[in-house]
């Protein structure tokens, strides 16, 4: 029993993780409709900017700080710059768009910080709880504390602002929101923005403890997109949900079942194929009623 | 009288077209070009069948698919398989690769009606992240002993070898990859053609622009649906096989069928999606973008000197940035863009307004 909840709460720890980076991807979505693929190597592009400054004797957290205020304003550049041109465009173009981005961000990072491994310097003491026989690791609750404050800086700034409340009304209703004179563009620029930042804070705390490489975060971007799918990609809650279930999961398939052993990916998108089938939009998504 | 002009000329132009491509691709190109050179021709043909098998589905059917690297492996997966173990000829595993990825592909068809859009390319792209490590747990080891490795068996390679009836112009100069590859395009190309302009490729442009309206007027949405999705994946499989025979080996990592699945998509989209030829140019840009940056790319732009381990790096950003700016550019792709060029270009020039072409339909 004691194995099975360590294993639940190891799964909570990298659920979190995807649950982050789900979470960025869905205010991409929200805001511009776009797929975006390049998240991942956004995400990884900040976390070499944390080693840079970690590097020249930055507190390790003033350089995550740092890193996503760049990472913030990054992402509204590449939202003003890159996707305003091609906002109107079909949805495949914008899915190349994001492409040659992802293909872009991954290979500048590396020849601008080199291809080798960046070992990051830890933000936090390496602990691990043993309360009734359960194994806790600071990683899970780091993770998991930044998630749930990620969540209620979101909730707080998305319900309980002006911001917000134009946010959610570009999201809703792009047209409408024009005509009442709220600034679409910004809200754009500002959903990227978020996007980034938080891309920025899950990178760089799950690479920590493995070293920065170039295909980093490819893995960790499937599984975010296998939880965006799972929660329903237009919805935050949605996102953290599937973010935990695929943690959880997965962990959960390397530990027990030997016979899928080496394919622990067949679990969460077996269980992503199984909601779908279900529920065509996701756990949480909304369905969409068309009108003929 | 002027319509029935331009579609004389139009039809001119495409006998003319037509001859051009079958002496530079059927005798120039591989008769007097390196290995080297035609060796990445091969690579854009298989990838063009791939891309053009793609278009059916995405471009005249409107679902996303990055997963057709999964169909592409079942197809290489077949053929190697039946070389290494069975000692089949190359030639003889293409129809079985063909049924065997079909069939797959019908499997995905189904629950694929249920679910749409952008779940959809994410269901798929499930497909891509699981196909290599289904492969490498339950393809047993003795049954293709060197599909994964760099190199096919010592068994399999008499087997790449082209049989005796064919004439020497081609098994020469290792050149049978080459128009075995050729011939899959141009098979393609002209079922292609015939599909879309028949009451099944009218049934998926229908289904496509409006699936409620399709079904009033009688078409069969899942079938349509479906089916589009099993020849998408017979093409995919098809190219899986011609993989084998070109690259000489079998090999399916996570990594490269998630990248295949991605440059199939990018060739639909660069070259114009639901455009009959746009796929195969999108092919031949994705496979030659890379030689081109590589060798002609300055070394030196301005004050800046570009060392070539950091240009090897740098050549994906690149090629990248290149991707953006041509969406830029074309959003409809090469042939889709070059088509409403040459229309305004006319329109300006004649100085009226032609009748609007029915889009997507014709070639």
């Amino acid at each position: 029993m004691s194995l099975f909840l360590t294993q639940v709460m190891n799964g909570i720890g990298s659920g979190a993780v995807y649950a982050s980076l789900a979470l960025a991807l869905v205010l991409v979505y929200r805001t511009t409709g776009i797929l975006n693929f390049a998240q991942g190597e956004m995400a990884l592009y900040s976390t070499y900017l944390v080693w840079y400054f970690a590097e020249r004797g930055v507190p390790v957290w003033l350089a995550i700080l740092l890193s996503m205020t760049i990472s913030f304003i990054g992402g509204a550049l590449i939202e003003r710059i890159l996707i305003r041109p091609v906002e109107n465009s079909s949805p495949l173009v914008l899915v190349i768009v994001t492409i040659g981005l992802f293909l872009a961000i991954n290979s500048i990072a590396q020849v601008q910080f080199g291809n080798d491994i960046k070992l990051l310097p830890r933000a936090y003491a390496d602990k691990t709880w043993l309360p009734g026989n359960v194994q806790i690791s600071s990683d899970t609750l780091v993770l998991v504390g930044v998630l749930i404050a990620e969540c209620a800086v979101l909730y707080l700034v998305l319900n309980r602002t002006k911001i917000g409340l134009a946010f959610r009304a570009v999201a809703s209703n792009f047209e409408s929101s024009r005509l009442v004179g709220v600034p679409v563009g910004r809200m754009l620029m500002l959903g990227w923005a978020m996007a980034a930042a938080i891309g920025a804070l899950a990178g760089s705390l799950v690479i920590a403890p493995v070293g920065l490489q170039g295909a980093s975060m490819q893995e960790i971007l499937v599984y975010a997109f296998a939880a965006a799918a799972l929660g329903g990609f237009d919805s935050p809650l949605g996102a953290v949900v599937g973010g935990l279930i695929v943690g959880v999961v997965g962990t959960l398939t390397t530990q027990y079942f030997h016979a899928v052993h080496d394919i622990e990916l067949v679990v969460p998108f077996g269980l992503i194929l199984v909601v779908l089938l279900v529920k065509p939009s996701g756990l949480f998504g909304t369905t969409r009623v068309e009108r003929v | 009288m002027t319509f029935e002009r331009a579609q004389f000329i139009r039809a001119a132009v495409a006998v003319v077209l037509v001859i051009v491509a079958a002496y530079v691709f059927g005798w120039y190109i591989p008769q007097f070009y390196e290995s080297s050179t035609t060796y990445l021709w091969a690579e854009a043909f298989y990838i063009g069948v791939a891309a053009m098998g793609l278009n059916l589905l995405t471009g005249y059917n409107g679902q996303v698919s990055i997963g057709h690297g999964a169909f592409f492996g079942f197809g290489m997966y077949t053929t190697a398989i039946l070389m290494e173990s069975h000692g089949w000829p190359f030639v003889a595993t293409l129809p079985v690769a063909a049924a065997v990825s079909f069939a797959v592909g019908v499997l995905v068809g189904f629950p694929a009606l249920r679910v749409k859009g952008l779940y959809l390319a994410l269901v798929t792209l499930g497909l891509a992240v699981l196909f290599p490590q289904l492969t490498a747990r339950f393809v047993p080891r003795d049954l293709c002993p060197t599909c994964g490795t760099s190199q096919v068996g010592e068994l399999a390679r008499s087997k790449l070898r082209p049989p005796g009836w064919v004439p020497h112009f081609i098994s020469a100069n290792d050149q049978w990859a080459y128009y075995v590859s050729l011939a899959a395009v141009v098979i393609g190309l002209i079922v292609v053609v015939l599909m879309v302009r028949s009451r099944f490729g009218r049934a998926l442009i229908a289904v496509r622009d409006h699936e409620a309206a399709a079904e009033t007027v009688g078409i069969n949405i899942a079938r349509v649906k479906v089916l589009a999705f099993a020849i998408s994946a017979l093409y995919a499989g098809i190219a899986g096989s011609c993989f084998v025979l070109v690259k000489r080996l079998a090999t399916a990592s996570s990594v490269s069928v998630f990248q295949l699945s991605i440059e199939f998509l990018v060739a639909v989209v660069v070259g114009g999606t639901a455009t009959v030829v746009g796929p195969l140019i999108g092919a031949v840009v994705v496979v030659f973008s890379g030689r081109w940056i590589s060798e002609s790319f300055p070394s030196t732009i301005l004050f800046l000197h570009i060392d070539d381990s950091v240009k090897n790096l740098l050549s994906p950003a690149i090629f990248g940035i290149g991707l953006i700016l041509l969406m830029y550019v074309l959003p409809d792709g090469i042939v889709g863009g070059g088509r409403r060029l040459t229309m305004s270009a006319w329109r300006k020039l004649r100085g009226r307004t032609s009748p609007p072409a029915l889009k997507g339909i014709d070639a």
